[in-house]
């Protein structure tokens, strides 16, 4: 009776464990819950196919992830909210942010470039020069466009 | 007349159906609100567990090392055709976590622990255990089928848990260490997708809806069985069977209420 209560206690640690491993190092809760930051705002025209839980890179370095995202009524713009790791403290105020894609079919990110202020960010400030993400439907209908535009003035100096 | 035997005949099914759902449901209420005895039930739990879950740890352990090593392999070939094998943490984790997981372990664990509870309930049934036991004023759904019951509900979110775990490790010795994904892509593009309360809470529950729908099976098969050779045999195959069964329709009544947030 002894040795079962022990190799049940024993199978009953495993399954925790196996749950703790599932839940911190399989789902990577663990990031996200102890990691303290600071939220920071911007505002975008078109954010594409961003994503919350997107991360916020500078100079290719994951410094944050994406925290909310929604439209601001007055201006019709995108106001996006994320979060920076409380490390990451340095960041001039007047850094630009853009949304850029993971390789061609890649999932969209924020990437800062770093201004030259000395005011840093920090929580509740908005990120005010900001670049909005790269639609491919639009960049081929500019593209053909100027073909057409091309075709049409070249037609007509012959 | 013939007809009229045959209409009969479905009249009788019917009616035995429904009262077999209805006595498995009050066997079921019966079972659970047996439990609050916690000195007394704590051993025989603990001898349960200990046959349901600790003896199945084998055979799960081993399906799921190579239920990962295949989803491992199955995936780095299709996802080479992409250039996207760094992807294969998010296949196989994603997988494992939301369906093979739960599915795989409740219906392994309806063979190994499943059937024999049907057949060791239905044996003592049979030799009219559960019957002189009621003559000695000790309650068999207290002493025979809540202690089972328990011990299978908790046991299977634990194997499930493991099975997941053992199945991504087996995905990591085939995927980082024999096809050459690089190890930290590997486990941060599965941390990156993998959420917890979409995808492993919600594995977990479902593991859990599985324990008590085979448990309940099982037993009520053993404890409701023909007290004859043959009908026991019946009733350990219908064990199987229908837990089987239930499990997988259940697994899809379940992922479409979790996906489509009933």
């Amino acid at each position: 009776m002894r040795f079962i209560e022990i190799v049940v206690g024993l199978f009953m640690m495993a399954g925790l464990i196996a749950f703790a491993m599932l839940a911190l190092k399989v789902s990577g809760l663990s990031t996200e819950l102890t990691q303290p930051g600071y939220v920071v705002m911007a505002y975008f025209d078109n954010v594409g196919d961003l994503k919350i839980r997107a991360p916020v890179t500078l100079g290719g370095v994951r410094i944050g992830q994406i925290t909310d995202i929604q439209l601001d009524d007055t201006n019709y713009r995108a106001k996006v909210s994320f979060r920076i790791n409380a490390s990451e403290n340095k960041i001039p105020e007047d850094s630009s942010a853009s949304i850029f894609t993971a390789g061609l079919l890649g999932s969209n990110y924020i990437s800062i470039s770093p201004g030259y202020d000395d005011v840093f960010l920090k929580e509740g400030s908005t990120i005010q020069s900001t670049h909005s993400a790269l639609i491919l439907e639009n960049l081929i209908g500019q593209f053909l466009f100027s073909i057409n535009k091309q075709d049409k003035s070249e037609g007509k100096s012959k | 007349m013939s007809a009229f035997a045959w209409i009969r005949r479905l009249g009788h099914w019917g009616l035995n159906c429904c009262a077999r759902v209805g006595r498995a449901g009050i066997f079921l209420f019966l079972t659970i609100f047996r439990f609050p005895r916690p000195v007394r039930s704590f051993p025989l739990l603990v001898e349960q567990i200990y046959v349901e879950g600790v003896l199945s740890l084998s055979i799960i352990v081993v399906s799921g090392l190579f239920i990962g090593m295949v989803v491992g392999l199955q995936g780095y070939n299709t996802l080479s055709k992409f250039n996207a094998t760094q992807q294969l943490g998010n296949l196989i984790a994603l997988s494992v976590v939301r369906e093979l997981g739960p599915v795989v372990t409740a219906l392994l664990f309806a063979g190994r622990a499943g059937s024999a509870l049907t057949a060791e309930i239905g044996l003592m049934k049979a030799t009219e255990q559960l019957a002189s036991m009621e003559m000695m004023g000790i309650d068999p759904l207290w002493r025979v089928i809540s202690p089972r019951f328990w011990a299978g509900v908790i046991s299977l979110p634990m194997l499930a848990a493991i099975f997941s775990i053992v199945a991504i490790l087996g995905g990591y010795l085939i995927g980082v260490k024999w096809l050459g994904v690089d190890a930290g892509a590997f486990w941060n593009n599965m941390q990156s997708s993998v959420d917890f309360k979409i995808d492993v809470f919600n594995g977990w529950i479902k593991s859990c809806v599985f324990g008590v729908v085979v448990t309940w099976i099982a037993v009520f098969q053993g404890y409701d069985c023909e007290p004859t050779s043959e009908g026991i045999s019946r009733a350990t195959t219908h064990s199987v069977v229908y837990a089987s069964l239930i499990v997988l329709g259940l697994d899809f009544i379940l992922t479409t209420m979790m996906m489509g947030g009933w």
